[in-house]
C-alpha cells in the first residue's frame, strides 16, 4: 500500500542499519513486502522443485508450462512500472510484439547457431530504444497520468494495424516474410551447438526458469537500492521528489525502458519458443493480459504477480478448450470483481492472510 | 480542380464528423467526471448493435437510431451506478475496471450474437461531382455532428441541468453545497457519455459489418482525439482537436492510404502532447479568457 505511513516507514528502515542477513545481501528491504527466511526458504523450495518438474512430472507439462512461463518477465517489468513508478501501461505487448519480429527477421536472415543469440540482443536493443523513444514524449512531455495508459494502447492497436497489412511480398526483408494476419513463420529457435531453446524440448523451459528467478531476484535489488527507493518516491509524491532534486522524468524513463527490455524478452522466448509470432500477439485482447496479471496478482508485489502471472495463463488456457469467448468474459470478470473487491490484487491479498496466520514478525 | 477541391473538403468534413463522434462521449465523461471509460467503444458497439436488431425487426431507420442511444444510455446508468462511481477516487483503477468490463462486453456480444450481423443498408442514396461518387448519408452525418455540437453547448451553457453539471465538475463540495445533487449528476454525465456513443454506433452501423469488435475502429481516433483535446473543456476539445487531426490525416489517408493516416495521427498526439501537455482545450480556452479580459480594457 502506498501511503504517507508507509513512507515514513520506510524512511525510518532507511535510517537504521539493515540488519536481517537478506537485507545486508540486499535482496530484502522496506520495499519489498514479502522477505525473510520463511519467504527464501519457499523460494527455494519452488526452485528446486519446478527445476526437478520434469523428472518427477511429465515432459509435456514442463513443455506446456514453458508457455505461461515466458510471460513472466513481461509481468514482473509492468509490475515494476505500474506498482512501483505508479505509470500503467496497456501497451507491453507492443514491446513484446516488437521484439518477437525483430528476433524473427534477424534469425531468418542469419540462421541457426550463435548468432541466433546476437539476434535475441539486436531484437532486445530495439524493444529498449523504441520504449526510450516512446517513454520520452510521454514523459519529459510530463503528461497526465490517465493519458499514458491510453497512448500505450493506442501504440499497440496502431502496430496490430500495421503488422495486419503487411501481407503483400513488399514486405519482405532479406528472407523474412513479415505475412500480414498470418504472422511470420519458421522462425529458427536460439541455438548453441547441438542444444536448440524450442517448444519441443526441454533445454528452454530450464532457461527461462533460471532467467525468472534471475529477473525476480535483481528486481528485488533494484527495488530496494536507492535508486528504487527514489522510484517510490515518485509515486508516492512526485512534486516533493522534485523539490528534493530529483529528475523525476529520467526515473520514470529508465523504468519505462526497463519494462520494455522485459516485455521484449519474453517477446523473443516466444518467438524461439513457438517459431512463429503474429499480429494479435499485439491486439486487443492480447494487451489485456498483463494488465490482468498484474492487477489480479498485486501489483506491489514481484512473487505475488509471477504468481498470478503462471495462474492466470493457465486458467484461461484451461477455459479456452471449451470457449475462446467464455475464457475472455471469465478473465474480464476477474478483472472487473478483482478491482473492485481487492484493488490491490486477489493473490497478495490472500498472500498476507496466509503470512499474518503463519510468521510472526517482530513489530 | 472543383471536384478535387469538393473531394478534399467532403473527405475532411467526414473524418472531422468521424473523430467527433468517435471521441464525444468519451471527452464528456473525460471532462465532468475525470476518468477514462475503456469500454467506450463497447458501449458504441452496443448502439450499433441496437440499431441494426431493430431495423431487422422492422422499425424505421430514424427511430431505430433514438432507441439506440436511449438503450446505451441507460445502460451507462446501470455501470455508472453498479462500478464506475467506486472508481471517483483513483483513475488508474477505474481505467483498470473499465478495461475488464470492455472484455465482459465485447466477448459476451460474441458468445450471445455469433461473430456478424447482417447490416443495415446506408441510405439516401449518393451523388457526383466530377469524377467521383459520393455518399450523401456521410455528409448528413458530418452535418449532424456540428448539431450536436450545438445542442451541447445550448445544455451546458444555456440549461440549468448544463450549470449544475458544469458547477459538480468545477467544485464538487461548493455544488453540494448550494443543494445540487451531484450523485444525480454524476450519473448523469456518464449516461449523456455512453448515450452519445450509442448514438455514434447507430450512425456509423451502415458503413461496416456488425461485429463484437465494432468498437475497436473508434477506440484508437477516440483516445488520439481525446488526449490532444484535454478534459479542460470538453466541447471546445472535441472541435479543435477533430478539426486539427482531421486537417493531418486527410491528405495523409488520401495520398497513402489509412494506415498513414493513423500515423500521422499518432505522431501529432505525441507532438502535440509533448509541446502542449495539458491538451488543445486548455491553451484555446485560456486564449479565449485573455481576449474577454483584454475587451473592457481596450474599450476603456
Amino acid at each position: 500500500m502506498s501511503s504517507p505511513e508507509h513512507a515514513v516507514a520506510s524512511t525510518a528502515r532507511l535510517v537504521e542499519s539493515p540488519h536481517s542477513f537478506f537485507e545486508k545481501l540486499g535482496i530484502d528491504g522496506p520495499l519489498t513486502i514479502f522477505g525473510g527466511p520463511v519467504y527464501w526458504s519457499l523460494f527455494l523450495l519452488t526452485l528446486v522443485a519446478v527445476l526437478l518438474f520434469p523428472l518427477y512430472g511429465s515432459v509435456f507439462a514442463a513443455l506446456n508450462f514453458t508457455n505461461f512461463l515466458i510471460n513472466a518477465p513481461l509481468a514482473l517489468g509492468l509490475a515494476l512500472l505500474w506498482g512501483y513508478c505508479g505509470v500503467l501501461s496497456f501497451g507491453q505487448v507492443a514491446f513484446f510484439g516488437i521484439a518477437g519480429y525483430a528476433y524473427g527477421i534477424m534469425a531468418i536472415n542469419w540462421g541457426l547457431g550463435p548468432v541466433t543469440f546476437l539476434a535475441a540482443a539486436g531484437a532486445l536493443a530495439l524493444a529498449s530504444l523504441v520504449a526510450a523513444a516512446f517513454g520520452y514524449f510521454l514523459f519529459y512531455g510530463r503528461v497526465s497520468s490517465w493519458i499514458i495508459p491510453v497512448l500505450t494502447l493506442v501504440l499497440t492497436l496502431v502496430l496490430e494495424t500495421f503488422l495486419g497489412q503487411t501481407a503483400g511480398l513488399e514486405w519482405r526483408l532479406g528472407q523474412a516474410q513479415l505475412g500480414g494476419f498470418n504472422g511470420m513463420t519458421n522462425i529458427p529457435s536460439l541455438t548453441v551447438g547441438s542444444v536448440s531453446f524450442n517448444g519441443f524440448s526441454l533445454p528452454l523451459f530450464y532457461l527461462v526458469v533460471v532467467l525468472i528467478a534471475v529477473i525476480l531476484i535483481g528486481l528485488r535489488v533494484l527495488a530496494n537500492s536507492h535508486f528504487g527507493h527514489v522510484v517510490m518516491a515518485v509515486q508516492e509524491d512526485s512534486e516533493r521528489t522534485e523539490l528534493l532534486g530529483y529528475d523525476i522524468r529520467r526515473y520514470q524513463l529508465v523504468v519505462f525502458i526497463i519494462a520494455g527490455f522485459l516485455a521484449g524478452l519474453s517477446g523473443v522466448l516466444y518467438a524461439t519458443w513457438g517459431n512463429f509470432i503474429q499480429p494479435s500477439s499485439v491486439g486487443l485482447l492480447a494487451a489485456t493480459f498483463p494488465v490482468l496479471w498484474v492487477a489480479v496478482g498485486g501489483r506491489r508485489s514481484l512473487s505475488s504477480v509471477l504468481i498470478g502471472t503462471i495462474a492466470l495463463s493457465a486458467l484461461s488456457d484451461t477455459l479456452a478448450v471449451y470457449s475462446g469467448e467464455l475464457a475472455f468474459v471469465v478473465m474480464g470478470a476477474l478483472l472487473l470483481f478483482g478491482m473492485m473487491a481487492a484493488p490491490d490484487g486477489i493473490v497478495i491479498t490472500v498472500l498476507r492472510f496466509l503470512a499474518k496466520l503463519f510468521v510472526r514478525r517482530p513489530p | 480542380m472543383i471536384g478535387d477541391l469538393f473531394n478534399f473538403a467532403y473527405q475532411f468534413l467526414v473524418n472531422i464528423s468521424f473523430l467527433m463522434f468517435a471521441a464525444m462521449g468519451l471527452i464528456i465523461v473525460l471532462g465532468m467526471l475525470n476518468i477514462i471509460n475503456l469500454a467506450h467503444g463497447e458501449f458504441i458497439m452496443m448502439g450499433a448493435y441496437v440499431m441494426t436488431l431493430s431495423v431487422h425487426a422492422g422499425v424505421p431507420f430514424v427511430v431505430a437510431v433514438v432507441i439506440a442511444t436511449v438503450v446505451v444510455g441507460l445502460i451507462g446508468v446501470v455501470v455508472e451506478r453498479l462500478i464506475v462511481r467506486r472508481f471517483y477516487a483513483n483513475k488508474l483503477n477505474a481505467l483498470v475496471a473499465t478495461f475488464g468490463l470492455s472484455l465482459i462486453f465485447s466477448q459476451g456480444t460474441l458468445l450471445v450474437f455469433g461473430p456478424y450481423l447482417r447490416s443495415v443498408r446506408m441510405p439516401l442514396g449518393g451523388f457526383r461531382v466530377g469524377e467521383f461518387s459520393y455518399a450523401t448519408y456521410l455528409l448528413v452525418v458530418a452535418g449532424l455532428a456540428f448539431v450536436l455540437l450545438f445542442a451541447l453547448w445550448l445544455l451546458f451553457y444555456r440549461t440549468r441541468l448544463g450549470t449544475d453539471m458544469r458547477a459538480t465538475m468545477q467544485n464538487p463540495d461548493m455544488a453540494r453545497a448550494l443543494g445540487v445533487n451531484t450523485s444525480r449528476i454524476d450519473t448523469l454525465s456518464f449516461a449523456l457519455g455512453a448515450g452519445l456513443a450509442g448514438l455514434t454506433g447507430a450512425l456509423y452501423a451502415p458503413t461496416t459489418t456488425i461485429v463484437p469488435l465494432f468498437g475497436t475502429a473508434f477506440i484508437a481516433p477516440a483516445f488520439i482525439t481525446v488526449v490532444i483535446g484535454g478534459g479542460a473543456n470538453p466541447l471546445i476539445g472535441a472541435l479543435a482537436s477533430s478539426s486539427l487531426l482531421a486537417a493531418v490525416s486527410t491528405p495523409l489517408s488520401s495520398q497513402y492510404g489509412t494506415f498513414a493516416g493513423r500515423i500521422g495521427l499518432m505522431l501529432a498526439a505525441l507532438l502535440i502532447m509533448r509541446f502542449l501537455p495539458d491538451g488543445l482545450s486548455y491553451y484555446v480556452q485560456a486564449a479565449l479568457l485573455r481576449r474577454r479580459k483584454a475587451r473592457p480594457e481596450k474599450s476603456r
